[in-house]
């Protein structure tokens, strides 16, 4: 058992965006030292496992190192997004603390 | 002394708070330098809305809260010569000049040169099958067989940029894109090329900073504990200072809410971005994989280092088609055995009629906005204690009837469901469909012209 799990929300902040049933959440880490472990923790499998009860298609990373942060895109996580979903969240837009509460090896 | 221009703006969208415009237009005046206010106040949604309102009455279409927006500033915006530039023509851009001209009458101004941006709306029967060509062949079978709200290309900055140099007061557009309404204003001060890929993509990314008004001053940022953003009952709205090499600075103006940060401009940065190499605009493809943020203290921040690269071929149109009818409907259990309660009564729900409509059930105070439509959630509800809980039950449908039987039977748990349910209310809206189509661009004919009083009669 690890011993060094911690909510996601502890290192690093979050905005989600959306684009039709595509979200965007970038993360970033508040502190420059953390960006490595949002690099290695935050994979894409683990990314879309999280969201898994949503079953998004396709979970594309982009690094940012400049700015210590990473851009998720997530395809079809929206119900079909703004127009189509019947969530009362239908742009997504509390989905980046979803992803906070991810637990992360922090050491 | 350095050559900046400054860029401020008063409205994300449509229906954002009023009164914010006057801190940035005293800012400006302040500065004493060459500025402009932007107003962005088009969603995805907005200008199909809009064009359904139009549709209703061949005055309206353009944005509600109008004259609310510019009655305080424009007298000040026309006396220190501070141009003014938004989308808020939505569907009826000459109608909203019309607005601005009666606005600018009952103030006791001189006649306002008002540019009015045209070209973005492809709605038109001759636009059909050009419309048709670009679709993907699912959307086209959609197309075919719905009735079009709207259609409209995100036009470029260029005809705002030229209606400025022309001498434009005021420049009302419907749809361009969204850092086009900066893009436009830094590109005829500056006189730059339009192939200046760099400057251009500087440019929009100043634009895609300011567009959603608050967000990058504190608004949908603060976290207590974590991320705090003070004072924002009286937030102040974003204003770019933005000089010749491309150099961007974000700030707020004095006395204001709010915060700026290397936090807040991050989050801004990346919002509704996806691949940061290429964030694709009518006017550059822009590329931020190199950019720096400086936090330079009390609220100002630094970006820099922006790239560009040529713009691309196509224009993204967004063509809205009706989408049926969404109903919603929500009943209140509280007390013990509240979540029992509910769960027994969205059971009743489903037993009457989920052979006939998709349902969503929300237990709000226990498990809604992460749980998919399909009611599959992340395991949560998680203990028995809750004890006020609000069950949603929504659905949508293209028969307006069969629709509207969701508010009918959440109704009728009053007297044919579980014990103490109370609070009924419902709703029943028609919906929109939104599809996108990449259009060519010798396709579209963007212009502008200064109003004049006969193209609203």
């Amino acid at each position: 058992m690890k011993n060094h799990l911690v909510p996601l929300h502890h290192i690093a902040h979050a905005r989600t965006g959306d684009k039709g049933s595509r979200s965007n959440i970038s993360v970033i880490a508040y502190r420059k030292e953390d960006f490595p472990i949002l690099q290695r923790e935050l994979t894409e499998e683990k990314v879309k496992e999280h969201f898994g009860f949503r079953h998004p298609s396709a979970v594309t990373r982009y690094d940012l190192p400049n700015l210590q942060a990473l851009n998720f895109v997530i395809d079809d996580l929206l119900d079909g997004g703004v127009n189509l979903s019947l969530n009362l969240d239908s742009h997504g837009k509390s989905l980046s603390y979803w992803l906070l509460s991810m637990e992360i090896d922090a050491e | 002394m350095s050559d900046i221009y400054r860029v401020a703006c008063a409205a994300g969208f449509s229906g954002d708070r009023l009164g914010v415009a006057k801190p940035l237009v005293n800012a400006l005046i302040k500065h004493g330098g060459p500025g402009c206010l932007i107003f962005e106040s088009l969603a995805e949604r907005t200008l199909a809305l809009a064009q359904l309102e139009r549709r209703q009455n061949d005055q309206l279409g353009y944005e509600p809260l109008l004259e609310e927006m510019l009655e305080p500033i424009l007298s000040a915006c026309v006396q220190a010569g501070i141009p003014i530039v938004g989308n808020f023509g939505a569907a009826n851009p000459f109608a909203a000049a019309a607005v601005i001209t009666r606005l600018a009458k009952e103030k006791n101004l001189p006649e306002l040169k008002i540019a009015v941006v045209m070209g973005d709306d492809i709605s038109g029967p001759s636009y059909r099958k050009i419309i048709e060509a670009h679709l993907a062949k699912p959307d086209q079978e959609l197309l075919a067989h719905s009735q079009l709200v709207s259609a409209n290309v995100y036009l470029g900055a260029k005809e705002i940029a030229d209606a400025l140099t022309a001498g434009a007061q005021v420049v009302v557009t419907g749809r361009v894109a969204d850092p086009a309404l900066t893009v436009g204003p830094l590109m005829s001060h500056f006189k730059k090329s339009w192939e200046d890929w760099d400057f251009l993509a500087s440019a929009t990314m100043a634009g895609h900073l300011l567009e959603c008004g608050a967000q990058v001053t504190g608004g949908y940022f603060a976290d207590p504990g974590y991320k705090d953003a003070p004072n924002l009952s009286n937030v102040g709205f974003p204003i770019v200072e933005f000089d010749a090499q491309g150099n961007i600075c974000v700030t707020k103006p004095e006395g204001t809410g709010g915060v700026v940060n290397r936090l807040t401009v991050t989050e801004q940065l990346l919002y509704e971005l996806h691949d940061p190499a290429a964030y694709l605009t009518p006017d550059v493809v822009a590329d931020i994989t190199q950019a720096t943020i400086s936090d330079l203290g009390n609220n100002r921040v630094k970006l820099k280092d922006v790239k560009g690269h040529p713009k691309p071929d196509s224009l993204k149109a967004n063509i809205c088609i009706d989408g049926g009818w969404l109903a919603e409907a929500e009943i209140s259990y509280a007390g013990h055995h509240a979540l029992e309660r509910a769960q027994l009564a969205a059971q009743i729900i489903r037993d009457r009629i989920d052979k006939d409509l998709d349902l969503r059930v929300d237990f709000i105070g226990s498990s809604s906005v992460f749980v998919s439509d399909s009611g599959e959630g992340p395991a949560i509800i998680p203990s028995k204690s809750f004890e006020d809980i609000r069950l949603r039950v929504a659905a949508a449908h293209q028969d307006r009837q069969l629709a509207m039987r969701v508010c009918r039977e959440v109704t009728a748990l009053y007297t044919c469901g579980p014990a103490g349910g109370g609070g009924v209310r419902t709703s029943l809206k028609p919906r929109l469909n939104t599809l996108v189509a990449l259009i060519p661009r010798a396709e579209v004919k963007p212009s502008y012209v200064f109003y004049k009083e006969e193209h609203s009669k």
